[in-house]
C-alpha cells in the first residue's frame, strides 16, 4: 500500500488521544515487526500491527479507525508478551476499538449467525464479544 | 480443606461438564468448594482503557462478595474469568487512585483493597495438594495416552497474572498430566490463539487459528487435547467440523476440559464427567483408550 501522506490529514493529538485512553507510548515503537510476526489474526489484513503502530505515529487518524485489525484481533496479548520495546500493543488495539465504539457503530451482526451454533456457543463468546465489538 | 468457588456464567450451562468433573475430582482429593451464595457475571474480558473504569465494577464486586465469607482465596476453573478476576484483584492492589474511585462509586459495599488472591484450580493442585500427592491417588493411570496440553492466551498472558512462573513456556499443564499418568506433548502452538471471540464475528479467522492448533498438536502425536477454558473447548471441540477444512489433512481430534481428565483418572465414575456435552470423538476415546477403574 502507497500511502500519500497529506498534512492536512495529519491530526497531531491523535497520538496523544491514544496515550490517555491505553497508557501507552507509540512513539516508542522502532517498527521491528515482532507484533506482526505473533499476531493469529492479521493474516488477511493489509494494515498489520506494526503498521497500524506506524499510523498512529504519524497521526493519521482515519487511516487508523478505518483499519479492520483492530475489530478482528482477539486481544491474545502474544504482540504485547513480545515486544522488545514493552509497548502493550493489545491495550492501543483496545484504544482503536473503544474510539470506533464511541462513534456508536456496533462491529458484529449476531442475526447472521446459524440458530444451531447460536444454542451451543457458551456464555463467555457473547460476552466477550458484545464487550469487543459493539457500542 | 475448604475453599471459596467463583463458577461464572458458562459453567453453569454450556460448560456444566468442567465444573461437575472438577467438583467431583476435588471431592475426591478432600476439597470442598464452596460457591459463593451470591456473585455475578466477570465481564469475561478485563477492560483495557484507563476511562473504562465501569467495566471494573463487575470483577471486584465478585471479590468483594469472596472477602465477605472471610475467605482469604477464590478458586475459578474457567480460563477467562481467572484472568478477569486476577487482573481486577491486581488493579485494586496497586492502583492507589483508581481504587479509590471504584471503591467510592460502590458506596454500598465495603471497600476492596486486593485482599482476596484468586486462584485456578491448576495452581491449588500446584500449590496446596502437590503432584506428588496427586499422582499417589491416581485410580486410572492414563499410562500412554498422549495428551496436548493447551494454554491458549488468558491462562499465561499477560505475565503478572500468569499461572505459571514462565508465561512463554508454561509446564504446569504439563507436570498435571505426568501426574496423571499421561504423556504431555510438547508442541508448539500450546499458548497460542484459538480464535476467541472471533468465532462470532469472523469466524473464518477463528476457524483457521484453531486449525493452526490443532494441526500444531497432531503434527506432534497428540491423541487428546485439554482445555480450561469454554470458548476454546468450543472453538477447538465443539465445532471442530468447520475447522478440519482449514488445515490441511487435519483429521478429528478429541477434546476434554482438564477438570474431565483430572476426575477420570481420579476413578470419578464416567456418568460424573458430563461427556455427553463432550465431542463424539472425545466420548469414544474415553471408551477405547481410557482403561477401567483399577480396583485396589
Ligand atoms: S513489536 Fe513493538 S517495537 Fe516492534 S513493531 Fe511491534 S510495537 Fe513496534
Ligand atoms: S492482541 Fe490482537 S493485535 Fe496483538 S497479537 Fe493478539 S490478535 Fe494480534
Amino acid at each position: 500500500m502507497t500511502l500519500f501522506i497529506d498534512d492536512r490529514r495529519i491530526d497531531c493529538d491523535f497520538k496523544e488521544k491514544i496515550r490517555e485512553l491505553s497508557g501507552q507510548n507509540v512513539a516508542l515503537c522502532m517498527q521491528c515487526g515482532t507484533c506482526t510476526a505473533s499476531c493469529p489474526m492479521s493474516a488477511d489484513t493489509e494494515v498489520v500491527p506494526r503498521k497500524l503502530m506506524q499510523l498512529i505515529q504519524l497521526g493519521l487518524r482515519e487511516e487508523v479507525l478505518e483499519a479492520p485489525l483492530a475489530w478482528v484481533c482477539a486481544s491474545c496479548h502474544t504482540c504485547m508478551a513480545r515486544c522488545p520495546r514493552g509497548i502493550d500493543i493489545t491495550r492501543v488495539m483496545e484504544a482503536v476499538r473503544q474510539l470506533g465504539l464511541r462513534e456508536n457503530v456496533d462491529h458484529v451482526n449476531l442475526s447472521a449467525l446459524p440458530a444451531e451454533q447460536l444454542r451451543d456457543l457458551p456464555q463467555i463468546a457473547f460476552v466477550s464479544c458484545f464487550r469487543k465489538l459493539t457500542a | 480443606m475448604k475453599i471459596a468457588y467463583y463458577p461464572g456464567c458458562t459453567l453453569k450451562t454450556r460448560a456444566k461438564n468442567l465444573e461437575d468433573a472438577a467438583l467431583a475430582a476435588l471431592r475426591v482429593l478432600g476439597i470442598a468448594a464452596v460457591e459463593l451464595p451470591r456473585w455475578n457475571c466477570c465481564g469475561a474480558v478485563y477492560s483495557l482503557t484507563d476511562d473504562d473504569l465501569i467495566h471494573q465494577v463487575a470483577p471486584v464486586r465478585d471479590l468483594i462478595r469472596v472477602k465477605e465469607q472471610g475467605a482469604e482465596t477464590v478458586m475459578t476453573l474457567c480460563s477467562m474469568c481467572y484472568n478477569t478476576l486476577a487482573r481486577a484483584n491486581r488493579l485494586m492492589r496497586e492502583d492507589e487512585e483508581k481504587r479509590h474511585t471504584l471503591n467510592t462509586f460502590m458506596d454500598e459495599e465495603p471497600d476492596y483493597h486486593g485482599e482476596v488472591e484468586v486462584h485456578h484450580l491448576l495452581t491449588l493442585l500446584r500449590d496446596r495438594i502437590g503432584w506428588k500427592t496427586l499422582a499417589a491417588k491416581v485410580r486410572r493411570p492414563l499410562t500412554g495416552l498422549k495428551v496436548a496440553p493447551y494454554y491458549g492466551c488468558t491462562l499465561v498472558r499477560p505475565r503478572p497474572v500468569s499461572i505459571d512462573p514462565r508465561p512463554d513456556q508454561p509446564t504446569i499443564l504439563d507436570d498435571f498430566l505426568r501426574a496423571l499418568g499421561a504423556e504431555p506433548v510438547d508442541y508448539p502452538a500450546r499458548i497460542e490463539c484459538c480464535g476467541a471471540y472471533n468465532i462470532l464475528s469472523e469466524p473464518d479467522a477463528a476457524h483457521r487459528a484453531s486449525a493452526n492448533v490443532l494441526a500444531s498438536a497432531e503434527r506432534h502425536g497428540a491423541e487428546l487435547v485439554i482445555t480450561s477454558c469454554p470458548l476454546c473447548e468450543y472453538n477447538l471441540g465443539t465445532c471442530q467440523n468447520q475447522v478440519l477444512p482449514h488445515g490441511e489433512g487435519l483429521r478429528p481430534l478429541p477434546t476434554l476440559y482438564f477438570s474431565q481428565l483430572l476426575a477420570l483418572a481420579l476413578g470419578v465414575g464416567n456418568e460424573e464427567l458430563g461427556l455427553e456435552l463432550s465431542p463424539a470423538s472425545s466420548l469414544k476415546l474415553v471408551a477405547e483408550r481410557i482403561s477401567p477403574i483399577h480396583q485396589a
